[in-house]
């Protein structure tokens, strides 16, 4: 009644094989019922199109004429697929190793603590979401304006801190009286003591006027010196340039430099009132302005999504996806480690560096291959984190194999010979990988 | 970094009595690497939690404000971007698709790859080995390879834009792996079980669904969670082989093209296409690990 089959690998035991062709050809026919579902949806969906690609690749768009290796070399005269093919290329060179490394790093640092399993979930949770909505997050972390993006606020708040921007930022000259020079803002002509000085400013962005700013008042001359308002030239409705009017505020705390006509120069701070003034002047021509340090603006971030660095903006969101894989994979790699080995080598003297080093590292390497391998893979056939990352403004600049096949074959043209050969490359490409993958699959059989 | 394990080739006896002192040096070495982990690790949530934060604040407030003002200023919350997904259908219907593609893309594949992997385990035929070596050689194949065929046969067959079309696709790329891993966990059931079994009579089918299925949970329940969140998360096969048939990934990347202006309907609808995955991760962690691991280390 049973079947005689039990000649599963490991020992291969004589099987007792008592009945005839009968038997056999139930046998088989009993795989084949097993075989059949996987085998159709294999030879449907795998087999037939792969060998329908490969033919479709040396014909022409619309499928009629055949064209030998026309579509190949297109892959390689056109500037966008080649562009394609090298941003491919840096992603094969950069992401599996940074993957990897990062892998090691996390996994070896983890086997330090007692909370190991918190931080691992943590890092490995970005697994389970879509690279698609992991690159919508980051695009938002990367988007170029510090005021939005997570990243650049915090860049700028590292460069402003180092180099603090002006009080006064946006600010302009509210009339010909005033000009600005290489930043600075001065009045156009020169003064003379027992004159005022109107520095009447516009632009000036609303967070930028201190809460205890009061209304400019026009200063009175003084004898034997120089009075002046700085305030912002502006009011509801519009108002006259120039002219200090109700509703319009002076602005404390600007630096005012005073320049003579030997060089000399001093410097005096603003009141509540915008208000300032120089005394004790000897007669003569000064100019008068304010520094461009008062209008230095800060820092405008990085332009992560600009046509020149998306790519790495790409591969920062998809790193912070499969850094966790990578940890995992070696944490058990390491898990599995002969303690022994590792505690003899701490007893002879060894220090952390060298264990790590001289037997962590080569003990592992079996484990880091198959992390960096299956990286690889992924890497080769990126698309989704680069659609959702990449603005369509840069998307020519980010593309790589996978996406420009898709936009060759199923957007615009709708070149089915040539996304096919963009295909067969990806295939080619993999290849090699595949052979490496059933070696050793061999091996362990 | 850890000078506590400097040569001091101590007697064990002494290394059992390690004092306070030797352990609080241990414990200061190893503060910086805390710290560090700490650090890492929050900054690996930042991007998630950015994400839900700015589906909480209006359209307005994304294109002026981070997400962090929340923090100053909490008022900014809101979940009506929520309330407007949930009654947005185009939303409501891609989520229902993702939902029908992503339990067909698992359930079919499984059933599938089952019976294929009992018989390269336990049935024998001529050149068995062999196809299973073939078999696994397909796991590499890019899904890219078939991706204008099944368009161009999809459409003369007349079933492009549709949830099965989608399924047996994701059906089809989920074997090669799906059957490598339950025919190498499927082959470590003693064999005493099977031959038991065949001796008191029971058919091929018996043993599978009797005695190798039950046995085969653990690295079922592995592929399901594994092959569950990868159909969940396509884009690509949905992107290219439908129209209407909208899973929520494309529902979102249609909307894409006006990033900033349409924040308050792509953030939240992001943060829920992850609510699903997250979810099955954390409950069922430790089965997608085994997966994980079975695929890459084995």
């Amino acid at each position: 009644m049973g079947t005689d089959s039990v000649t599963a690998s490991p020992p291969p035991a004589p099987s007792p094989e008592p009945a005839g062709g009968g038997r056999r050809l139930r046998d088989l026919m009993t795989a084949g019922a097993f075989l059949a579902p996987a085998a159709v949806l294999l030879a449907v969906w795998i087999v037939y199109p792969t060998v329908w690609t490969v033919i479709r690749s040396f014909f022409d768009r619309a499928g009629d004429a055949f064209v030998g290796i026309d579509n190949y070399s297109e892959i390689f005269s056109n500037d966008t697929l080649l562009k394609s093919v090298t941003n491919n290329l840096i992603w094969v060179a950069v992401v599996p190793a940074l993957v990897t490394a990062l892998g090691l790093i996390f996994a070896v640092l983890t086997e330090r603590v007692t909370w190991s399993a918190a931080f691992k979930l943590v890092v490995f949770m970005p697994i389970a979401i879509s690279l698609f909505a992991a690159g919508i997050s980051w695009r938002i972390m990367l988007d170029v304006d510090p005021q939005r993006g997570a990243v650049n606020a915090a860049i700028t708040s590292v460069v402003d801190a180092i180099e603090p921007p002006g009080p006064l930022t946006g600010a302009q000259p509210s009339g010909a009286e005033v000009e600005t020079s290489g930043g600075a803002i001065a009045l156009a002509d020169p003064v003379q003591p027992g004159q005022t000085a109107l520095l009447g400013l516009t632009g000036v962005r609303a967070a930028e006027v201190p809460d205890d700013a009061q209304q400019a008042v026009r200063p009175e001359p003084a004898e034997g010196g120089i009075n002046g308002v700085v305030w912002r030239d502006f009011s509801p409705g519009g108002g006259e340039p120039g002219v200090v009017e109700p509703d319009e505020v002076g602005l404390p705390g600007v630096t005012v430099e005073l320049r003579g006509a030997g060089g000399e120069s001093r410097s005096t701070t603003t009141a509540d009132d915008g208000s300032f003034a120089f005394e004790g002047l000897p007669p003569g021509d000064y100019r008068l302005g304010i520094g461009s340090d008062t209008f230095r603006a800060g820092y405008a971030g990085v332009a992560w999504l600009g046509s020149s660095l998306i790519t790495i903006a790409c591969i920062i969101a998809y790193i912070w996806v499969w850094a966790g894989f990578a940890m995992v994979v070696i944490a058990a790699g390491l898990a599995a480690l002969p303690r022994d080995l590792l505690e003899a080598a701490r007893t002879d003297g060894a220090n952390e560096w060298q264990v790590f080093r001289r037997i962590t590292v080569p003990l592992l390497a079996p484990v880091l291959t198959v992390v960096f391998i299956t990286m690889l893979i992924n890497v080769l056939k990126v698309f989704d984190i680069v659609l959702a990352v990449a603005p369509a403004s840069v998307q020519d600049d980010a593309a790589v194999i996978a996406l420009s096949m898709w936009r060759v074959a199923f957007t615009g043209a709708s070149d089915f010979g040539l996304g096919s050969a963009i295909s067969v490359l990806l295939f080619v490409l993999v290849i090699p990988i595949l052979v490496l993958n059933i070696r050793r699959f061999r091996r362990e059989q | 970094m850890t000078t506590a394990t400097a040569p001091t080739p101590a007697p064990s006896p002494a290394a059992e009595r390690e004092g306070l002192g030797a352990r609080l040096v241990r414990g200061l070495t190893r503060t910086p690497v805390q710290v560090a982990l700490v650090i890492i690790g929050l900054l690996w949530l930042v991007p998630t939690v950015g994400l839900f934060l700015t589906s909480l604040l209006s359209a307005e407030e994304a294109s002026s404000n981070g997400w962090w003002r929340i923090f100053s200023e909490p008022s900014l919350a809101t979940f009506d971007n929520y309330s407007d997904i949930f009654n947005n259908d185009d939303i409501t219907s891609s989520l229902v698709t993702t939902v029908i593609i992503a339990i067909g893309g698992t359930v079919i594949p499984i059933v599938v790859a089952a019976l294929a992997a009992y018989a390269f385990a336990w049935l024998d035929f001529p050149g068995r080995d062999w196809v299973f070596v073939l078999v696994i050689g397909l796991l590499v194949v890019p899904l890219q390879m078939a991706l204008i065929p099944m368009f161009s046969l999809y459409n003369d067959l007349g079933i492009f834009d549709t949830e099965l079309s989608l399924i047996l696709f994701h059906t089809a790329f989920g074997l090669p792996f799906a059957i490598f891993l339950l025919r190498n966990f499927f082959i470590g059931i003693p064999k005493e079980l099977l031959e038991a079994a065949r001796l008191d009579g029971a058919s091929e089918w018996r043993i599978f669904a009797r005695v190798v299925l039950p046995l085969g949970l653990p690295a079922i329940a592995a592929l399901a969670v594994f092959q569950f969140i990868w159909t969940w998360n396509d884009l690509i096969v949905a992107l290219t082989l439908a129209r209407e048939t909208q899973p929520i990934t494309v529902a979102i990347f249609s909307q894409l093209r006006q990033f900033g202006s349409n924040i308050d309907l792509i953030a939240p609808a992001s943060f829920i296409s992850m609510v699903i995955p997250l979810a099955l991760f954390f409950a069922f962690q430790r089965y997608f690990v085994q997966g994980l691991l079975a695929g890459a280390v084995k």
